[in-house]
């Protein structure tokens, strides 16, 4: 790890805000996004999804539509036969993509239809028949583990009895119960969140071509189309070299969009039809048939001393994984408890099965409902020991060498740097109103690397390509063009950065885990720096002396030494200009395996007015806090701070899939499902904290997910403390807030 | 000698162990040999597996030095959005 450890330098361009290089392709309407691609001859695909939230699957009879003129394809899961061995994560995303037989929640698909157009493809929709037989269903998560509830996937067993729990984590270290016996105080309180989705603007898209020869193309908006390559070609029995899959613009992703939900289909529909084929989701279609968060049940109990000291912490966690397994209980149970030093601590956490949609990842998965319950009771604590919340947690803040909850010792970490911001904000001076209410709440996130590779490539003028395989969702391609400025001391607007597509690069791990910025970077440090020595070379051969005599300094080669001094600096648009006569062209290559991301921690503050004859509440003041360990370019940095809070305050507020008794999605639509809109939101300030990442070589740390984990806490606080009445279940919405004010009074 | 804990996910492969002693220089090494001692861990490195080693958590590199006397955790590969 040597060579990608820290270097300390002093940088040129790194850290200034440049102009973002898709920032005009966006706002003129110019960007690609997944719906953006056309070819000829295409169709138009579409599915057709169960109206039951779990139903047995007797006949799917097609007959109908495959003879409507205009259809060119249907398909079922008989189409779409198991390749996976029929166990492990990729048949759950064969068995997702298509209902095999049973269809275990409202919205799967099982069955689609590829046309010359949307409405043949709607009309040969309704022309097939489905004879469902329904089954008992199960939509709540302390419902689902119920000795009685209905089994959402025969075969799961717990205790040797069939049940929908598929597993159960634990974590933690000391004997809590001797912790609990020396407290002065303890509170324990139950805490729920409802499902949320992650709301990307731009729904799930993709343009499907398969070739009679087997190879295969397709455009796709996702956070990682390697991946997208490798699943795909294993549900279709692919060569992996020959399907070329190509990730368009992403309007958002947060997660949603690292899985793979409806791509096999739109391949083998054009596999079936012989044509291109485009397969759009409705936004209905996303709420349904893509993957929401968790919604969760939970129960946190901490016990004190006095003096503010913990002395032991227990969450019982119980998070819905949809009728998959999935490890967001698990990853619930590792960082409930990751900002503390506690002698004493557990998380136990539950994965439950239930008949609504797989859940994927959203922007750090899991943690912001666990941080929701610890850091609420944490409040509770520090309000019942007659204790300012922010000292309350400074005095039990993990540092370096604590043992955090999910085992391992902290090296550097920053969350005590971001209390002690928080601590001494002005915001958390300004003065409150009537109804008003102040919270604060800290979060954790892991952050990781993974595979990663890129491409550098010197044009003869001077001007430089980068091509690197992570998908750009948030600024990668302005900060990758950055660092290899940097690198080669050249301006960065002589840096055109693309996404490559996956026959063009080695294999890239998704872009998630905030990773994008750190791995990528990484590559790209590793690949100028490789070009450098090439442009080394090519220097010494014009100059016709050893390469050992030239070194590298602002964008130029410098003959060393006292016999070259006659020897004027050769810039790297000179040295490129002369590549075709020195040994062709310029480039740099890497490929590596970017671990060592670091935790990354965040403190956020929020301040909120609550009418209490409505229950409307509004926030009026939010500040987030957090260490990027270093800002490559701070505008998306602050973007990624400021966005991460935006969806964590919708969350907090408004979002909630509501189901009906029939186990049916109530409100798939955005008039129904509740986001934040600019008119509901203050703005929000930032303050970035840059605390180095001893395994990056710029220092850096991911950023994007971590300050999604403090704002269901922070907020919760601010309502609380608005209304008299402790918040315990999001959303908090006006009719969930009223109640609790009724409750409280008596009514 | 190494001394390997095992979250709460891996121990039921490991006849219910909190931690495990294990003569492993490299990461790879060091799966390698908790694999030949307990086979039922392979279906935890089909899903995937993490280790920490002294605070840092590494999810691919596997040719990775273990220091002497370095703490290490085996964890589940952790996903992120």
């Amino acid at each position: 790890m040597a060579e990608q450890s820290y270097t300390d330098q002093e940088f040129k361009v790194i850290g200034s805000r440049v102009r973002r290089p898709d920032g005009i392709d966006k706002v003129t309407g110019r960007a690609r996004y997944g719906a953006d691609a056309f070819a000829p001859g295409q169709l138009v695909g579409r599915i057709l999804r169960s109206p039951h939230a779990h139903a047995k699957i007797k006949k799917i009879d097609t007959s109908r539509a495959e003879k409507m003129k205009g259809v060119k394809a249907v398909i079922t899961c008989d189409d779409l036969p198991d390749l996976t061995g029929g166990r492990g994560p990729n048949y759950d995303i064969l068995v997702n993509c298509m209902a095999r037989g049973t269809a275990l929640y409202h919205g799967h698909a099982v069955a689609a239809v590829a046309a010359v157009d949307e409405p043949t493809a709607r009309k040969a929709l309704k022309a097939i028949k489905v004879e469902y037989k329904t089954l008992p269903h199960v939509t709540d998560v302390d419902a689902a583990m119920a000795e009685d509830a209905p089994i959402v996937q025969p075969g799961v067993e717990h205790d040797g009895k069939p049940s929908n729990i598929v597993n159960v984590s634990q974590f933690g270290h000391g004997d809590v119960e001797a912790g609990f016996a020396e407290a002065d105080v303890i509170i324990e309180k139950s805490y729920k969140t409802e499902q949320t989705h992650q709301g990307y603007i731009e729904p799930h898209a993709c343009l499907a071509s398969m070739g009679p020869d087997g190879d295969g193309e397709l455009w796709v908006t996702t956070q990682g189309h390697f991946t997208f390559r490798t699943v795909c070609a294993q549900l279709l029995g692919l060569d992996i070299a020959k399907l070329k899959v190509t990730s368009s613009e992403i309007g958002g992703g947060f997660g949603g969009k690292t899985h793979v939900w409806m791509e096999p289909l739109a391949l083998a529909m054009s596999r079936k039809a012989n044509r291109p084929v485009k397969l759009v989701m409705g936004r209905d279609e996303v709420f349904m048939g893509s993957g929401p968060t968790c919604s969760t049940s939970m129960d946190v109990k901490i016990g004190a001393k006095k003096d503010g000291t913990i002395t032991a912490g227990l969450a019982t966690l119980r998070y819905q994984d949809g009728p998959f397994p999935g490890p967001w209980g698990m990853l619930g149970g590792m960082t409930a408890w990751a900002c503390y030093d506690l002698p004493n601590v557990q998380a136990v956490a539950y994965d439950v099965l239930v008949n609504r949609p797989k859940v994927a990842a959203y922007r750090a998965p899991s943690a912001p409902m666990a941080a929701f319950a610890v850091e609420s009771t944490m409040d509770l604590v520090a309000d019942k020991i007659g204790m300012d919340p922010v000292d309350f947690r400074l005095k039990n803040v993990a540092k370096e060498g604590s043992k955090a909850a999910y085992g391992p010792t902290y090296g550097p970490i920053g969350i005590e740097a971001t209390l002690n911001a928080v601590k001494n904000h002005p915001h958390m001076k300004a003065k409150l109103g009537k109804n008003q209410g102040r919270g604060m709440a800290c979060g954790f996130w892991f952050n990781f690397g993974g595979q990663t590779c890129t491409d550098l490539n010197i044009g003869t003028d001077g001007t430089v390509n980068l091509t690197m395989g992570t998908v750009d969702v948030g600024g990668a391609r302005a900060s990758m063009s950055l660092i290899a400025a940097e690198e080669l001391g050249i301006p960065y607007e002589k840096v055109k950065c693309n996404v490559g597509d996956t026959s063009s690069l080695g294999h890239n791990d998704t872009t998630e885990g905030s990773r994008g910025t750190f791995s990528s970077g990484m590559a790209t440090i590793f690949a100028a720096r490789a070009a450098v020595e090439v442009l080394k070379q090519r220097a010494a051969l014009m100059w016709e002396i050893d390469v050992e005599d030239v070194e590298w300094e602002d964008g130029a080669a410098h003959a060393k030494g006292i016999e070259h001094s006659n020897l004027a600096p050769l810039t790297l648009a000179e040295i490129a200009k002369k590549s075709p006569q020195t040994g062709g062209p310029i480039a740099g290559h890497n490929e590596v395996v970017a671990d060592g991301a670091g935790v990354s921690f965040a403190s956020h503050i929020c301040d909120v007015e609550v009418d209490p004859e409505t229950g409307k509440s509004k926030i009026l003041r939010y500040t987030v806090v957090q260490d990027a360990g270093k800002a490559i370019h701070p505008d998306y940095v602050e973007g990624q701070f400021q966005g991460a809070a935006a969806q964590g305050i919708g969350w907090a507020l408004n979002e909630e899939y509501v189901y009906g008794e029939d186990g049916r999605l109530q409100n798939p639509s955005f008039l129904d499902y509740r986001i934040p809109v600019c008119s509901d939101l203050p703005f929000i300030d930032t303050e970035i904290l840059e605390i180095p990442n001893p395994n990056h070589p710029y220092g850096i740390r991911g950023v994007g997910e971590t300050s999604i984990v403090p704002p269901l806490a922070a907020i919760a606080g601010a309502v609380s403390n608005a209304v008299g009445v402790r918040l315990d279940h999001t959303p908090m919405s006006p009719p969930r807030i009223l109640k609790a004010i009724h409750d409280a009074n008596g009514a | 000698m190494v001394k390997v804990s095992l979250s709460s996910g891996f121990r039921d492969a490991a006849d219910g162990a909190a931690s495990v002693e294990i003569e492993a220089t490299t990461v790879r090494e060091l799966l390698r040999l908790l694999l030949e001692r307990y086979p039922a861990m392979e279906r935890h490195y089909d899903e995937g597996v993490a280790v920490s080693i002294n605070g840092e958590i590494y999810r691919d590199i596997r040719d990775l030095s273990i220091p002497p006397d370095a703490e290490i955790f085996l964890l589940p590969r952790l996903q992120g959005g």
